[in-house]
């Protein structure tokens, strides 16, 4: 049985943490984490990590003859496909 | 940007091919005479208008595709391969796959979703032949329970917080088992949902979850290692 969300321990709340992000829901307002220092550090790091992720990972531009070699290969594939 | 790792060669490439590889894209030719997706399948008309006649075998409208969606699948290639040169090609042979089934898309999806599906898979029969990643990421989709709740989690501080710089978490990205990092990748840097990455990756939601979190406390525990002296706890 599953503790009151009030009671809970630190390893109950982090088993319910990936959840509990994915809903949307508030994360702060858990009761568990307005007692628990511990739990607030961590939550506020994955937080940090995953905003840097969308802050700095932007997507990177391939070369201009990336798309010269797909046109090539496209075109030698519509070749063999012809030719069979 | 390092290459990813493994410590070991799978004992069974055929074995670990069919466990790592998501399920093949649907090639059942659509209907001909209408549309071959439903509108939802892409929510930009440009894009929508460019998808059916690129369907419709013109070659400008598959030119205009390319444009639309090159970064996010070169830059999801070279996150999980880290070589440029291995990049390029992957995304090249995606395109061309996607080119050889593009007829077949049936807006099942979103094309988005379809797209990275597809890009995901020959990542990943890249990765089973070179024998990389391919034990992690088996190891990735399943529940690791020893590092799972009651971790210890070090002090509590914020000492992560602007002290991340780019470099720092390219790195600590590429060091992450490829099911994690392809996870990350997905859900964090590209935006999409736990429910179009347990499509993409054939796993449930829940999975999806798990790993996500899971690959943000590997990469936390990397950058408070690499964090400068005055800003250890």
């Amino acid at each position: 049985m599953s503790s009151p969300r009030n009671t809970m321990s630190c390893a109950e709340f982090q088993a319910q943490l990936p959840d509990l992000i994915a809903s949307g829901e508030n994360v702060l307002d858990h009761p568990h984490m307005q007692s628990c220092e511990l739990c607030r550090a961590l939550y506020a790091e994955l937080e940090v990590i995953a905003q840097a992720a969308r802050e700095l990972l932007s997507a990177v531009e391939p070369p201009d003859e990336l798309w010269e070699n797909i046109e090539s290969a496209i075109k030698g594939d519509n070749g063999s496909t012809h030719n069979r | 940007m390092p290459r990813p790792t493994s410590p070991a060669q799978p004992p069974d490439p055929a074995a670990a091919a069919k466990r790592t590889t998501v399920s093949a894209v649907p090639e059942t030719p659509a209907p001909a005479g209408r549309p071959a997706y439903s509108s939802a399948a892409s929510p930009d008309p440009v894009e929508a208008e460019a998808l059916a006649r690129a369907q419709a075998g013109d070659h400008q409208a598959f030119a205009q595709l390319y444009a639309i969606h090159k970064r996010r699948i070169y830059s999801l290639c070279l996150r999980m391969v880290g070589n440029i040169a291995e990049a390029e090609d992957l995304t090249q042979e995606a395109f061309l796959q996607l080119h050889r089934k593009i007829a077949t898309f049936r807006g099942d999806s979103a094309f988005s979703t379809w797209l990275h599906r597809l890009a995901i898979n020959v990542v990943l029969m890249q990765l089973r032949k070179k024998g990389l990643s391919l034990i992690s990421l088996d190891e990735a989709m399943e529940p690791t329970p020893e590092e799972g709740p009651g971790r210890s989690f070090g002090a509590p501080d914020l000492t992560l917080a602007g002290a991340i710089d780019r470099l720092a978490l390219e790195r600590a990205v590429a060091d992450l088992p490829a099911g994690y990092r392809l996870i990350f990748i997905l859900h964090d840097v590209e935006g999409f949902e736990h429910n179009e990455i347990a499509s993409m990756l054939d796993c449930s939601i829940g999975n999806s979850k798990s790993q996500l979190h899971k690959a943000r406390l590997k990469l936390r525990d990397a950058l408070r290692k690499h964090l400068p002296q005055e800003a250890q706890p």
